[in-house]
């Protein structure tokens, strides 16, 4: 059986449809991410995995326990994360890992092993309060907090939500090692350049899950003529495009707009398009998708 | 029972760490105490007294003497005339106006009965009585006096002198009436139930605001352990209170303990769990901090007012009286004062240590149950 095991899973709140009948397996030892805007129900289907919450319909099993039934035994082979920093601000770092070893019957040295690689870049800070802590400070000790009682599941709610670029590059490294460990690691993020860091992704919006498969897989399949187009003047070009009927989508995407043309358009009709429209310094070129783009093309 | 230790722990922890908390729990206590039992005094003092002296007579000038020297009246005028009396009393100078009339003595002589007239200003009830009965009993007195005074006159005429009552009063448990006697041990039981009722009304609701209860309810931590972990520590909080509060009224007022101790603390460690699990109950339901503060409040407020420590409860309605017996503060100011003023043993007491223990016993499972790990 998949280490996590996701049947028609639905959940709503009053009228809004925050999971609606999600499907999806996670296999031993998987990096697997679910990519998302904010509100496409990723925090709701992290607690109802964590027996937080009960679904209204459809079952889950995190390695092979009922996620409502035997929700006792969960709890004792899952790590969590949620969203919002949930440690005791007012105690120190070596107090809260202390604490929460305590709470799951364990000791820090029992599982040093884990959460060492991690625990050494705060270990100069452990007399301090978490309170005090940097954005990228709290979010290793939360993982270090999540590891000590050494889970078999991980559920990474947004962990790299408002945390700087290289304590964002440094926390997907770490899962990477923890994923060597054997853990499987269930990661949620808005973030679609942090897709391509996990093994497989399910794109999730509006409580619906679009599609699921490996990065690699998601951006090779987009199907369509995709090109990166920059010109001098950007925001006419942008409007010109989405006026004509070759261009399917255009995004703007950093200096560059991705535009997404029909089959039967080839780069030398864009290109004569531009010029027809007197733009200088064009720059024109095909380019593979990202994430993102087929995220956009999918919603 | 590792884990109980280590959650009471980091709650202890937690306590020391908090910089408004502490001093909160120690020195505003005390300040309370002291302030409260100097304010909360129901002795009248200082009722303000115009007097209309219309009579002039020697009577008339020895009563207003008599009157000016018991310390509880101030005379602040003795106008001519009524009207003038009356403008005292409008504008709140003059509590009572006392009016001699110009007749007084001569029907004093004549053996008829003199008439004087109080008027009291009623808007402050208990001033207008107890001041007004204050000043009647002064001219009760005063009265014996002329009367024997005048003895040849008119006591001698009588060959049976009408038999009368005399009242002797004595007050048992407070010789002296000492206000501060009654009040302090009430005022410590008040306080006990209130700071450990709001610390920790405030506590599982604020683990719930800043965020940590999610993190707690995925650990495989049982129920009665989580509320078990919190309850201890405050336990110990409203122990230490109550010591400090018995000190503080030993030495700062020297309030009679006759009674057992023991039993005091005992009854307090039944009450504190009681008002714990009444405090853990609205954390629970209560989504922010500010919730929970004002539905505190209103238990508090209701509880305070309705528990015998200002206005005794058998002068209240009977439904009133009803709603005092699930009133941790009226079972907790009664012990208090049967106890230390009294000397009252456990046996005395048993009455509230049973209601007490029937609603620490409801309040509590009432917490368990309505805190919920899971939605």
């Amino acid at each position: 059986m998949a280490s996590i095991q996701v049947d028609q899973i639905s959940k709503s709140f009053g009228n809004v449809q925050a999971v609606n009948a999600v499907s999806f397996a996670v296999e031993k030892g998987e990096l697997f991410g679910l990519i998302g805007p904010d509100g496409a129900g990723k925090t709701t289907l992290f607690k109802m995995l964590t027996s937080l919450l009960i679904p209204d319909s459809g079952e889950a099993w995190v390695e092979g326990y009922h996620t409502v039934k035997d929700f006792k035994k969960i709890r004792r082979i899952i790590g969590y994360m949620p969203g919002k920093f949930s440690l005791y601000q007012d105690l120190t770092v070596a107090e809260n890992l202390d604490f929460f070893a305590t709470i799951f019957g364990t000791t820090i040295q029992e599982n040093y092993h884990l959460i060492e690689d991690i625990y050494v870049q705060i270990e100069p800070f452990r007399k301090r309060r978490a309170g005090k802590l940097s954005g990228g400070m709290k979010q290793k000790l939360a993982l270090c907090c999540a590891l000590i009682h050494e889970p078999k599941v991980l559920f990474l709610d947004e962990p790299t939500t408002g945390v700087d670029a290289v304590s964002r590059a440094e926390f997907w490294e770490m899962l990477g090692r923890l994923k060597e460990k054997g853990i499987t690691i269930l990661v949620s993020t808005p973030y679609m350049d942090e897709a391509t860091l996990c093994e497989r992704i399910a794109l999730i919006q509006g409580g619906n899950i679009l599609q699921i498969d490996t990065p690699d897989h998601i951006t090779s399949n987009y199907g369509k003529p995709l090109y990166a187009v920059r010109s001098d003047e950007f925001y006419r070009l942008l409007n010109e495009l989405r006026d004509q009927a070759f261009a399917l989508r255009v995004e703007p995407f950093g200096e560059y707009l991705h535009l997404t043309t029909n089959d039967a358009v080839s780069e030398q009709d864009v290109r004569d398009f531009l010029q027809a429209n007197a733009h200088q310094n064009i720059e024109l070129k095909p380019v593979p998708a990202s994430v993102e783009d087929v995220f956009l093309d999918l919603m | 029972m590792n884990r109980l230790l280590y959650i009471v722990q980091k709650e202890f922890i937690q306590i020391l760490r908090n910089r408004t908390l502490l001093p909160l729990m120690t020195v505003v206590p005390i300040v309370q105490m002291i302030v409260l039992s100097f304010a909360a005094d129901n002795e009248v003092k200082n009722v303000n007294i115009a007097i209309v002296n219309q009579n002039h007579s020697m009577y008339a000038r020895q009563l207003i003497e008599k009157i000016n020297a018991a310390d509880r009246f101030r005379l602040v005028d003795l106008p001519p005339s009524a009207k003038q009396a009356d403008a005292l009393m409008q504008d709140g100078s003059a509590d009572i106006i006392l009016t001699i009339p110009s007749a007084f003595e001569t029907d004093f002589y004549r053996n008829k009965s003199a008439k004087i007239q109080l008027l009291v200003n009623a808007i402050n009830g208990q001033q207008a009585t107890v001041g007004a009965s204050y000043l009647a009993a002064i001219i009760q007195s005063f009265n014996n006096e002329i009367r024997a005074e005048a003895a040849p006159q008119f006591v001698v005429q009588r060959v049976n002198p009408v038999p009368r009552i005399n009242i002797e009063s004595s007050y048992w448990y407070n010789e002296e009436l000492d206000y501060k006697h009654f009040m302090i041990p009430g005022i410590m039981g008040e306080l006990v139930t209130i700071l450990v009722m709001l610390l920790t009304a405030m506590n599982i609701v604020r683990e719930r605001e800043v965020g940590t209860i999610e993190q707690i309810n995925v650990t495989p931590i049982k129920k009665w352990q989580f509320i078990l972990g919190k309850m201890i520590p405050f336990l110990f909080i409203g122990l230490m209170l109550l010591t400090v509060g018995l000190t503080a009224g030993k030495l700062l007022f020297d309030v009679p303990m006759r009674g057992n101790l023991a039993v005091v603390f005992a009854y307090c460690v039944v009450d504190i769990s009681a008002v714990l699990g009444l405090g853990l109950f609205i954390s629970n339901l209560s989504d922010t901090q500010q919730q929970a503060m004002f539905t505190t409040f209103f238990f508090v407020i209701i509880f305070i007012l309705m528990s015998g420590l200002f206005t005794p409860i058998e002068s209240m309605p009977q439904w009133a009286q009803y709603l005092t017996i699930p009133n941790p503060i009226a079972h907790f100011v009664n012990v208090m004062r049967s106890v230390l003023l009294k000397g009252s043993g456990f046996a005395d007491v048993a009455y509230n240590f049973q209601a007490t223990a029937i609603m620490a016993v409801v309040f509590n499972v009432m917490a368990v149950w309505s805190y919920r790990k899971v939605n």
